[in-house]
């Protein structure tokens, strides 16, 4: 519990990066897709998915986590909505890949995970999201999106580079051997 | 931590949080459906009027008017260049009214209050091992490990510095360790009274 509660403000803390926004595209440019990937790569699936569903669950409570000081309901249903609903979504599968391939986690296996969970998962609900809440067609919110992507790379491989150091170091995730039933240890 | 809550004794604000949840969401939902422009400037209008009610000052609603304008501003530039201007109103009608009414959602209703009704809506969610109940005990935990970080990040910065590494890549993986290891004393210290963990009742025997 207190690991989901760490990811989850390592989450608000990445919102305090200064934040770029790019005219003519309707989303900002936040570090925080690199604390989902964090999660999901550190902490596993279940409990990185809840940490940032802890962290969506600050958003909607109304406290201004998200970049720019922004929060509350609004944000979720405006147009970036679907990104940050998104999150949790994509640090489950991170963390999902990631204990699947424990055994051979290496750099490049981790940005494997890194790249499905913390990018393509977060355009696939995020995009349509997009296009939907601001009367886009699609192929302009993907457009739009594509901005995004050198940003969303480089977060996939710092967010890599560190899943492996943290790995060697002091690894969270136990492979194949489920924790016992009842230990809710999180 | 700054909530964005404005306190005031209102209609709006004694209203249940889920019911302006419940509300909101209803709302949401038909809005999508609605290509009428005077419909919408009606609905613009009730939003205002929402706000007059819940005596949220002028400068308030301002400010969270002007967090989603960049948003708002380019997006209609969008629609007017590819759609024509009016699907450009539509969709800014649109985006007005939801925004200004969950921010105002936001804005009349108590954190806890907001977290109790987040604590009846996770209920259903029980069977995947969610226990509502601590969500409250969880996000105080989070708020208390923002500064935590920070000062760990220093140490971390402070260590760096002092080894004559002025600027490293790995920085993260040492925060992330110091960090997870604090998390996890932490977790010991909550089953150690309890809170955490299974539920041990063979343990406990009269004395």
């Amino acid at each position: 519990m207190a690991q989901i509660a760490l990811f989850a403000a390592i989450m608000v803390v990445l919102g305090f990066f200064p934040l770029i926004e790019l005219p003519l595209v309707p989303a900002p440019f936040t570090s925080q897709t690199l604390g989902v990937i964090l999660a999901g790569s550190i902490i596993g699936a279940r409990r990185g998915g809840l940490a940032i569903l802890l962290f969506v669950v600050l958003v909607v409570i109304g406290l201004p986590v998200l970049p720019g000081g922004r929060g509350g309901l609004g944000v979720i249903l405006g147009p970036t909505g679907g990104f940050v609903l998104a999150y949790p979504v994509g640090a489950y599968v991170t963390g999902l890949l990631t204990e699947r391939l424990w055994k051979r986690y290496n750099q490049w296996t981790a940005m494997l995970c890194n790249l499905v969970g913390g990018a393509l998962v977060l355009y696939a609900i995020g995009i349509p999201w997009m296009a939907v809440a601001a009367h886009l067609s699609m192929e302009k919110a993907v457009t739009g999106s594509v901005v995004f992507l050198p940003g969303d790379l480089l977060k996939v491989v710092i967010g890599s580079l560190a899943a492996v150091t943290v790995r060697r170091a002091y690894p969270m995730i136990t492979p194949g051997t489920p924790r016992p039933a009842g230990d809710e240890r999180a | 931590m700054l909530s964005l809550h404005h306190d005031a004794r209102t209609p709006v604000h004694a209203l249940p949080a889920g019911v302006k949840l419940l509300v909101l969401f209803a709302v949401g939902t038909t809005l999508f459906f609605v290509t009428s422009m005077t419909v919408l400037g009606a609905a613009v209008v009730g939003v205002g009027l929402c706000y007059a009610l819940a005596r949220i000052p002028w400068r308030t609603a301002g400010r969270q008017l002007l967090t989603v304008l960049p948003f708002a501003v380019s997006i209609l530039a969008l629609q007017w260049l590819f759609s024509g201007w009016e699907t450009a109103v539509l969709v800014g009608q649109r985006i007005v009214v939801l925004v200004m009414l969950a921010n105002l959602v936001t804005l009349t209703t108590r954190t806890t209050a907001m977290i109790a009704a987040i604590e009846t809506a996770l209920r259903p969610l029980k069977p995947l091992g969610i226990r509502p109940e601590r969500v409250g005990l969880v996000v105080a935990m989070t708020i208390r490990f923002i500064p935590v970080i920070k000062e760990q990040a220093d140490q971390v910065r402070a260590a760096q510095r002092a080894r004559g590494v002025e600027r490293s890549t790995a920085f993260l993986a040492p925060l992330l360790v110091k960090t997870l290891r604090l998390a996890d004393g932490l977790g010991e210290a909550l089953d150690a009274r309890g809170v955490d963990g299974p539920r041990r009742t063979e343990g406990t025997r009269p004395l």
